[in-house]
């Protein structure tokens, strides 16, 4: 109940989904929930090297997020502690699995996403106002916007 | 701005336990039922379901009301809900993020073939 898991296939060789995973050069690409640009990516990809995320939302709200690989192990797993900057005070940190296996003889590659320990996560304050309420936000405006077209 | 997280917190707890899930699965079909109905279909014993619906009690996941010697427990939805809805938000931080990577691996790869098949064509 605790974790969350993603699955995607993606038309890309291992190699190319690794690096844009743990590269800074890579996480610039795509890292964040919306539109909003990632304005500082940090990322030293090995055992006990950290990295650090900080993006701006279109709501004009930053966050950052930082946390150490626990496990680099190219182009198939990656481990990394996760933590929300200002959440430093209370709880563990929560944990991101990333599984790449090579699929269609290597051209294709089957990503498997989990956000663990999410509990240590709930047990700090600052989501309802940070990325989590920039979210709703967007959504309960997709949602009047859908309802008047 | 709202603070639920440490309810939350023991929400999530009191979910990780499957027995405790299955009890909370079995009040979901059903509105009520009493502490001896719920024990039974486990090989645990009645001093142990009592203290899972305790640590449901204090979650605020259930409640219990006494009827003579009969206590009946009632499903209590709503840190439930609290609890999807705050998974729900993360799923959708990491969904939006996993969909543009991916179409930026795919644009890396096609780069990537585009290259090497004007490479063979030069060669």
């Amino acid at each position: 109940m605790t974790s969350l898991t993603l699955v995607r296939r993606i038309s890309a060789r291992p190699a190319i989904v690794f690096d844009l995973m743990t590269t800074a050069e890579g996480i610039a690409c795509w890292w964040g929930p919306d539109d909003g640009p990632v304005l500082i990516a940090e990322s030293d990809p090995r055992v006990g090297g950290r990295y650090r995320v900080r993006f701006r939302l279109l709501d004009g709200s930053e966050h950052e997020s930082t946390g150490e690989f626990l496990e680099v192990r190219p182009p198939e797993r990656v481990v990394m502690t996760w933590r929300w900057l200002g959440d430093e005070d209370e709880g563990g940190d929560s944990q991101v699995e990333i599984d790449l296996v090579a699929v269609d003889g290597g051209a294709a590659t089957e990503l498997t996403f989990t956000h663990a320990r999410l509990a240590s996560e709930a047990t700090r304050a600052s989501h309802e106002d940070g990325w989590s309420g920039a979210l709703d936000k967007l959504e309960r405006h997709v949602l009047r916007t859908g309802a008047a077209a | 701005m709202v603070n639920y997280s440490p309810s939350l917190d023991r929400t999530f707890a009191a979910l990780t336990d499957p027995t405790r899930r299955a009890i909370l699965a079995r009040l979901e079909t059903q509105e009520s039922a009493s502490v001896s109905d719920l024990a039974q279909p486990f090989a645990i014993k009645l001093p142990a379901v009592m203290k899972h619906l305790d640590v449901l009690d204090e979650a605020g996941l259930i409640s219990r009301s006494k009827t003579g010697r009969t206590v009946t427990v009632r499903l209590r939805p709503e840190p439930m809900r609290e609890a999807m809805d705050w998974l729900a938000r993360y799923e959708r931080f990491w969904s939006a993020s996993l969909d543009r990577l991916t179409a930026q691996a795919e644009k890396r790869e096609a780069a990537l073939r585009g290259a090497q098949a004007k490479k063979d064509r030069d060669a």
